[in-house]
Parts: C-alpha cells; sequence; structure tokens
C-alpha cells in the first residue's frame, strides 16, 4: 500500500468535516439558525453558544453549519454543471480538432474574460439574484477552465499509440474518448474538481456579500460576513466565524486537490 | 496469384507547400511472406505503414489490399476489413492503455469480427491467444504497468492477432526492447507466421532484424524506395549506393577494437 | 590508473528501507583508454554514470570509492564536484536535444562552458569554439556558431553535444548511450570522430551502449554489467569471442546473425 499524500490527508479531513456538517445541518443543528433571539445579541462565544451569536442573537455556530450546506451545494452544482460542459467541449475539441476546436477555444476565451462576480451582476440583472444566478455564473466561468485543462490532457492522450490501436480495432472517435481518453484524464479532471470548487466557494460568499446570493434567512457565509462589518468592533466574533470558515474550507479543497495530484501524477511521486 | 497488399505509386504530401513525405512508392507482398521495410529516420516508412493500415489517406495513388482498393473505401467500408490486417506499434509503453485490463485490451479488436464470441468464449480465445504468445491465461485480469516491455509486446503481438488477420504490420516492434528480449520476440513473429501463415510487414531502421526474418526487403529513403529485392540479393549484392553505405554503417561483431 | 572505482554501490531510501541498485562495482580505466560498458536496461550503467559525475538523483547514497587521479570524488563537496565536472570530466549525453539550451546559439553554449572555468576573454571563447565545431567536423562551422539547436540535425547537435564536452580539454569523457538516438549512418561518424579525438587528445573514454557492435568498435577493454553488477571484464577481443560468463554469451548469442557474423561461433 503506497503512502498517502499528508496534503490528501488534511485536504480531505477538512473537506470531509465541512460537507458531513452541511449535510448534518439539514437533520439538526444545535439551535435553529434562523432564529432570532434578542437577549443573547452580539454575545460572544461561550458555553450558550460555541461560536456565539449575531446582532439577531442567531446562533453562529447554527448558521455556520447551515451555512456550509449553501456554500457547498451551490459552489459544488456550479462547478459540476460547467465541469461537466467545459470537459465535454474540451474532449470533443480534442477529437474533432480543426474548425471546431478552433472556435470552441476562441469562444472559451471570450467566456473567461468575464470573471464570475461580473457575470453573476449581469445575470442578476436580468434573472434577479439567488442560488440559480450564482450557480449559473460559477458554472458559466468552470466553462472554460475545464475545457482548457481537458482538451489539453486530451491531446496528449490522442497521441499515444493505444488510440491508433483503438482506430485499427474499427472504434468511432465516440467511443475512444469514452473507453481511452476520459477513463486517463479522468484524475486531472477531478484534481481540477476539487480545486475549483474551492474557489467557487470563495465566489459564493462574494456574491452574496454583494447581496446578490441566495436570499435571507437562509444563512450564507458571504452575507454573515457582510452583516459582520457594522457590528466588527463590538462583535469581532461574528466576522471572524464566517471567515475563518471560508478559508478553512478553501485551503481544504485546495490541500485535496493537491493531494490527489500527487497521488495520481507518477512524477510527483517520490521515486528513485 | 495476386499479392495480398500492393500499393501503386504511393505519395503523402504534408501542408500546403506540398514536402512529399512519401514519393511514389509501390511494393507488394505475397502471402505468407515477410517482408522488411529499411530506412533511417525521415525516409517515409512509418508513412507507409500508416497508409498501408487505413490509419491516414494517400495524397495520391492506390493501396491494394486483396485486389480491393482501400484507400477508395469510406471509412466506415474499411471497417469490416480491419479484421484482415492489424498492427502492432514500436512502444510497448504507449501502446496498452494503461487503465484497461490485458484482457480488455486483447479483445479489443473482436469488435470487428462478425459474430464475435462472447462471454466464457471469449475470454476462453484470449487466454488461448495469451498462451501461444508466451504468457499465462491468467494475465488476463493484471494491468500493463505489471509487465514488462517484452511481455507487453507479446500482449500487443496477441491484440494484433485475435481476429485473425490476413496481414500484420509491425513497426519498429523490437526497438524499444533489450537484445535479449528482441531475439525472442523475433522468434515468436516467426512462429506466427508458420502456424498461421500470416504476411508482416516489418518496418525497422535495424539491418540486423531485417535479416533475421525477412524473404524480402525493400531499402527506402527520403520518401523514396531505393532498392527492393529479395533478402539475400539485397543485402549480400547491394545495388544502390545508398543501400551499401547502409549496410557499411551497421556496427558488427566483424570490426573488433585492438588495444594499441 | 587515471580513474579507478572500487565497491560502488548506490543505495536509494526507499519505505521499505535501502533498495540498492549497484552492488559493488569494480573498474578502472587508464588515460587514453576506452572503456566499454555493456548492459541490458535495469543494468545500473547509467547510474554507473551518474555516480562518477556526481549527478546521482536525489536520495540516492553511494558508498566505496571512485578515484580520479586518486581523489575520492565521493568525499568532495559538491562545490568542489561542480569543479571538477567539465573541467576533468567531460560527458556526452543520449539525447543532445535535451542536453542543449534551446534558447542560446550553439556558439555561445560552447563558448560559456569556456568562460565560465577558464580566465578568458569573450571573444577568445568564441575563437576557441569555432575551433571546437571545426574539431568535430560540422560543416560550415562559422554559420553555425550562429544557429539554435532546433536549426542543426540530431547528428549536428551530437558534435555539439560532443564539442561542450571536450572544451575544457577533460581527462575523463563519459558518454552514455551517444548514438542510440541516431541513425545508423549518422552514429557511423559520429562514432568515428569520438574514437579519433579520443586518441589524439589521449583522453579517457567510458563509453556506456546497450550495443555490442558499438563496443566491438569503440572499446580497447569492455566490462559487461547486469543487474547492477560487474559479469566480467576483459579485452574486447577477449569478452567477445572468449566470454567467460554465461550473461555474456546470452548476450552475444541473441544479437542478430548479421551483427555476430565474421566471429564465428561465440560459444
Amino acid at each position: 500500500m503506497r503512502r498517502l499524500p499528508l496534503s490528501l490527508l488534511v485536504g480531505g479531513a477538512i473537506t470531509a468535516l465541512f460537507v458531513a456538517a452541511a449535510i448534518l445541518s439539514r437533520f439538526w443543528t444545535p439551535v435553529d439558525p434562523t432564529a432570532i433571539n434578542i437577549p443573547s445579541r452580539l454575545k460572544p462565544p461561550g458555553p450558550g453558544g460555541l461560536l456565539g451569536a449575531d446582532h439577531f442573537g442567531r446562533d453562529e455556530a447554527s448558521m455556520i453549519m447551515a451555512g456550509a450546506w449553501t456554500s457547498l451545494s451551490i459552489a459544488f452544482s456550479g462547478v459540476f454543471i460547467g465541469g461537466i460542459c467545459g470537459t465535454a467541449l474540451g474532449t470533443a475539441a480534442a477529437a474533432l480538432r480543426g474548425r471546431f476546436e478552433a472556435v470552441v477555444m476562441r469562444v472559451n476565451d471570450v467566456i473567461f474574460a468575464f470573471p464570475p462576480v461580473l457575470s453573476a451582476l449581469l445575470l442578476a440583472a436580468v434573472l434577479g439574484g439567488g442560488p440559480i444566478t450564482t450557480i449559473t455564473a460559477i458554472a458559466l466561468f468552470m466553462v472554460p477552465v475545464f475545457a482548457r485543462v481537458t482538451r489539453g490532457a486530451a491531446l496528449q492522450i490522442a497521441a499515444r499509440d493505444y488510440i491508433l490501436a483503438a482506430r485499427m480495432a474499427g472504434k468511432s472517435g465516440i467511443r475512444i474518448t469514452v473507453e481511452h481518453v476520459i477513463p486517463n484524464i479522468a484524475a486531472q479532471i477531478i484534481v481540477q474538481f476539487a480545486i475549483q470548487t474551492g474557489l467557487a466557494i470563495l465566489t459564493e460568499a462574494g456574491l452574496s456579500f454583494l447581496g446578490l446570493g441566495v436570499s435571507p434567512p437562509t444563512p450564507s457565509w458571504g452575507r454573515m460576513l457582510a452583516e459582520a462589518q457594522t457590528y466588527l468592533s463590538a462583535a469581532p466574533h461574528m466576522a471572524l466565524a464566517p471567515g475563518l470558515a471560508i478559508s478553512l474550507a478553501v485551503l481544504g479543497l485546495n490541500l485535496l486537490g493537491d493531494g490527489l495530484g500527487e497521488m495520481t501524477d507518477p512524477r510527483r511521486r517520490s521515486s528513485r | 496469384m495476386t499479392p495480398l497488399l500492393r500499393t501503386e505509386n504511393l505519395c503523402r504530401r504534408y501542408g500546403d507547400d506540398g514536402v512529399a513525405v512519401l514519393d511514389d512508392v509501390s511494393i507488394s507482398l505475397e502471402a505468407g511472406e515477410i517482408l522488411g521495410i529499411v530506412g533511417e529516420s525521415g525516409s517515409g516508412k512509418s508513412t507507409l505503414a500508416r497508409l498501408v493500415m487505413a490509419l491516414d489517406r494517400p495524397t495520391l495513388g492506390t493501396v491494394f489490399f486483396e485486389d480491393r482498393q482501400i484507400t477508395a473505401l469510406s471509412e466506415r467500408k474499411i471497417r469490416p476489413l480491419r479484421r484482415n490486417f492489424q498492427m502492432v506499434f514500436q512502444d510497448p509503453y504507449g501502446s496498452l492503455d494503461p487503465r484497461h485490463t490485458i484482457g480488455r485490451i486483447i479483445g479489443e479488436p473482436l469488435g470487428l469480427a462478425e459474430n464475435a464470441p462472447r462471454g466464457a468464449e471469449r475470454r476462453q480465445r484470449i487466454a488461448a491467444l495469451l498462451e501461444e504468445v508466451g504468457l499465462s491465461a491468467s494475465d488476463m485480469d493484471r494491468y500493463p504497468h505489471q509487465f514488462s516491455g517484452g511481455q507487453r509486446q507479446r500482449i500487443a503481438i496477441a491484440r494484433a492477432l485475435i481476429t485473425r488477420p490476413k496481414l500484420l504490420v509491425a513497426d519498429e516492434p523490437t526497438s524499444a526492447l533489450d537484445v535479449t528480449v528482441q531475439a525472442q520476440i523475433l522468434n515468436l513473429l516467426l512462429r506466427m507466421r508458420a502456424d498461421h501463415g500470416i504476411s508482416i510487414l516489418l518496418i525497422t531502421h535495424d539491418i540486423g532484424v531485417v535479416d533475421e526474418i525477412c524473404d524480402r526487403v525493400a531499402v527506402m529513403r527520403a520518401g523514396r524506395v531505393v532498392e527492393a529485392g529479395p533478402l539475400r540479393a539485397v543485402l549480400d549484392s547491394p545495388r544502390e549506393a545508398y543501400t551499401r553505405r547502409l549496410l557499411a554503417a551497421e556496427p558488427t561483431l566483424s570490426r573488433i577494437r585492438r588495444p594499441k | 590508473m587515471m580513474l579507478e572505482i572500487e565497491g560502488l554501490t548506490v543505495g536509494f531510501k526507499t519505505r521499505k528501507g535501502r533498495e540498492e541498485v549497484l552492488h559493488g562495482i569494480d573498474l578502472s580505466l587508464s588515460q587514453g583508454e576506452t572503456l566499454g560498458v555493456i548492459g541490458e536496461s535495469g543494468s545500473g550503467k547509467s547510474m554507473l554514470a551518474l555516480a562518477t559525475i556526481g549527478l546521482l538523483p536525489r536520495g540516492a547514497s553511494p558508498s566505496g570509492s571512485i578515484r580520479l587521479f586518486g581523489d575520492d570524488l565521493l568525499l568532495l563537496s559538491e562545490r568542489q564536484m561542480s569543479a571538477i565536472r567539465g573541467a576533468k570530466i567531460g560527458m556526452i549525453f543520449q539525447e543532445p536535444m535535451t542536453a542543449l539550451n534551446p534558447a542560446m546559439t550553439v556558439g555561445s553554449q560552447i563558448a560559456e562552458a569556456l568562460h565560465l572555468h577558464r580566465e578568458i576573454s569573450r571573444s577568445q571563447a568564441r575563437g576557441e569554439a569555432l575551433r571546437l565545431m571545426e574539431m568535430v567536423r560540422i560543416a560550415r562551422a562559422p554559420d553555425r556558431l550562429n544557429s539554435y539547436p532546433h536549426e542543426l540535425s540530431g547528428g549536428e547537435r551530437q558534435r555539439v553535444g560532443i564539442a561542450i564536452a571536450l572544451a575544457l580539454k577533460p581527462a575523463l569523457l563519459i558518454a552514455d548511450e551517444p548514438t542510440t538516438a541516431l541513425d545508423v549512418t549518422v552514429q557511423a561518424e559520429i562514432l568515428d570522430i569520438l574514437d579519433q579525438l579520443v586518441r589524439q587528445l589521449g583522453i579517457g573514454l567510458m563509453l556506456i551502449s546497450h550495443d555490442f557492435g558499438v563496443i566491438a568498435r569503440m572499446a580497447d577493454r569492455v566490462t559487461v554489467m547486469q543487474a547492477g553488477r560487474v559479469m566480467e571484464t576483459g579485452t574486447t577481443e577477449g569478452v567477445i569471442r572468449r566470454p567467460q560468463h554465461a550473461y555474456t554469451r546470452k548476450l552475444l548469442s541473441s544479437l542478430p546473425r548479421r551483427v555476430r557474423a565474421g566471429l564465428g561461433d561465440p560459444s
């Protein structure tokens, strides 16, 4: 058994913690995260509430848990949709080459020029804010990211002799892509998936900070940060809790991505 | 008797300025024969292999397989013919998909055969072939990285033989292998010819390999065939200056340095 | 003896403990002599070359001794070793393209080696570079000085590789499969040049190859390696005509008939 990279273990543990908290929050939180409880308003962390309470006296710990669900589900959905589309376009571009490839890659360049916050603002003007807008904006941004990575990786695989052997076996381009290309680039796609989900969490937080994310009272890390601004000196824990949650989640996913990359990339394995 | 494989005036140019990688190449190969195509880099020998295997289309000229003009056929029409000609590649590390089991790799071309065997019968056929190329039936469920270069080349040969083809094109099948392994693989090719009567088009840069197993040889240089004929005639009394130069350049044990 | 290697082992630390790839190599080489080192993949022949020039991969731990003019190279610091590399030991690699800097003209690459190690001006170094390129018989050498590696053929690049290796007049030259990536006709030219220069300059050449034909033609003595061990060492003629070790016999008998022809039966 190969020893697993440290980054994979640490990143995996952090990510698992957040995923577990997010799922648990659907069934149970210490306190209802939307319950307003004025008496404990701005209460610092203590035995009553592990991370304290906000300006409405809502329990920060419960809100972080529920916010994890918001953050992760939106980030994941966006990256998933964008990743699938981008991967499909990237592998198709590598398989078909020629004009299709040129058009796909140029369009990608154009989309890539729009940061997700900008496209979310544009989308919000049309669709209004909310999770669908956020997911669409993230997905849109992810398409070129994944298309580039998969196209590059697929082109490398396409140059292998086993692709020629598959052609000698009469396989069509689509079958070759499905049976040979995708399994051999899957590891790279998964690595991207982890890292990009981390970035998407950041994007989601940014958008809800700007008020374009999920609508209240659904807890969200970004909005928690935005609300904390007013009380920064009176209740720094209000900013600290969501801030740390975001940083830690992004760090965890990045480590996970790095670790997965290290584990699957033979060149990076420690060897002679 | 019509030859199994015949090319007529094959040309292949790339790009708009049309550099000819292959220029007016006509060769033919009889059933059961081993024809060596020998040449240095840039001679066009690998391009010839790709054209013959219908992996690429010529700019001009024709490839006949058993008198069928395969260069005139669409990929869809070529497909059912593919089980008759298969290929072994140079790099046994790049020619086997690392994520597929040996059984799946060897069975891949079976899709070409009409009423291809399925299930237990398919496994049996793959197992028999594995043993025939000197591996064991239980290797079927293992993965390429568990095998040495020579074993991988045996697997590649098994894959090429599974549809019982009439023609095998081997593109530098031993140049990535150690010399002791090379000898074994060449013997395996000879045995396959003896047992199954297949014809082999052997692409190589190595005169020693040609001499070992070929019946006839064509010497290529810069996209053209400079000399072709029966093995002994070409190697023992070459007519062309280039052939002589090629033969003389080959390091052999007939020239041992004596210490000063 | 110029070079004496005694009991050289090279091991790597792995999770299962130390894994040894060279298990006690003994060999020697005198000035003006060519020693052929032959072996198949996994024989450790390239590791031997890397150990000798002090370029073992990270994590490798050598033991034993490698004496060049009496100094044990294994005891030198990295700084002392890099002074010796180039100045006393030259190296020719299998793939000259990877050994050359693609962004520098070949003339400046040769001159750089001279300028770095010797106290000579840039223009002197350039003149010397030209002389070296003519020495390795690069046609139109004055024009070629300003060429980039990708503008040269494989054979020309390997000539440049030889010129760089010889620039500082090393006493020992190590060539690891110097012609394996080349066509046979080009190989013959390169071997000729190498042989002539080594004799002319009185350099000791350690020629590493998998090709018995190349070794037979170039080497005064041969060391046969397998799986990190020396199977036998002897004069080229002796090893080829009267192999002492079963592995050598196997290696010889695996050669194509044509390569063996003229030898009689080796067994």
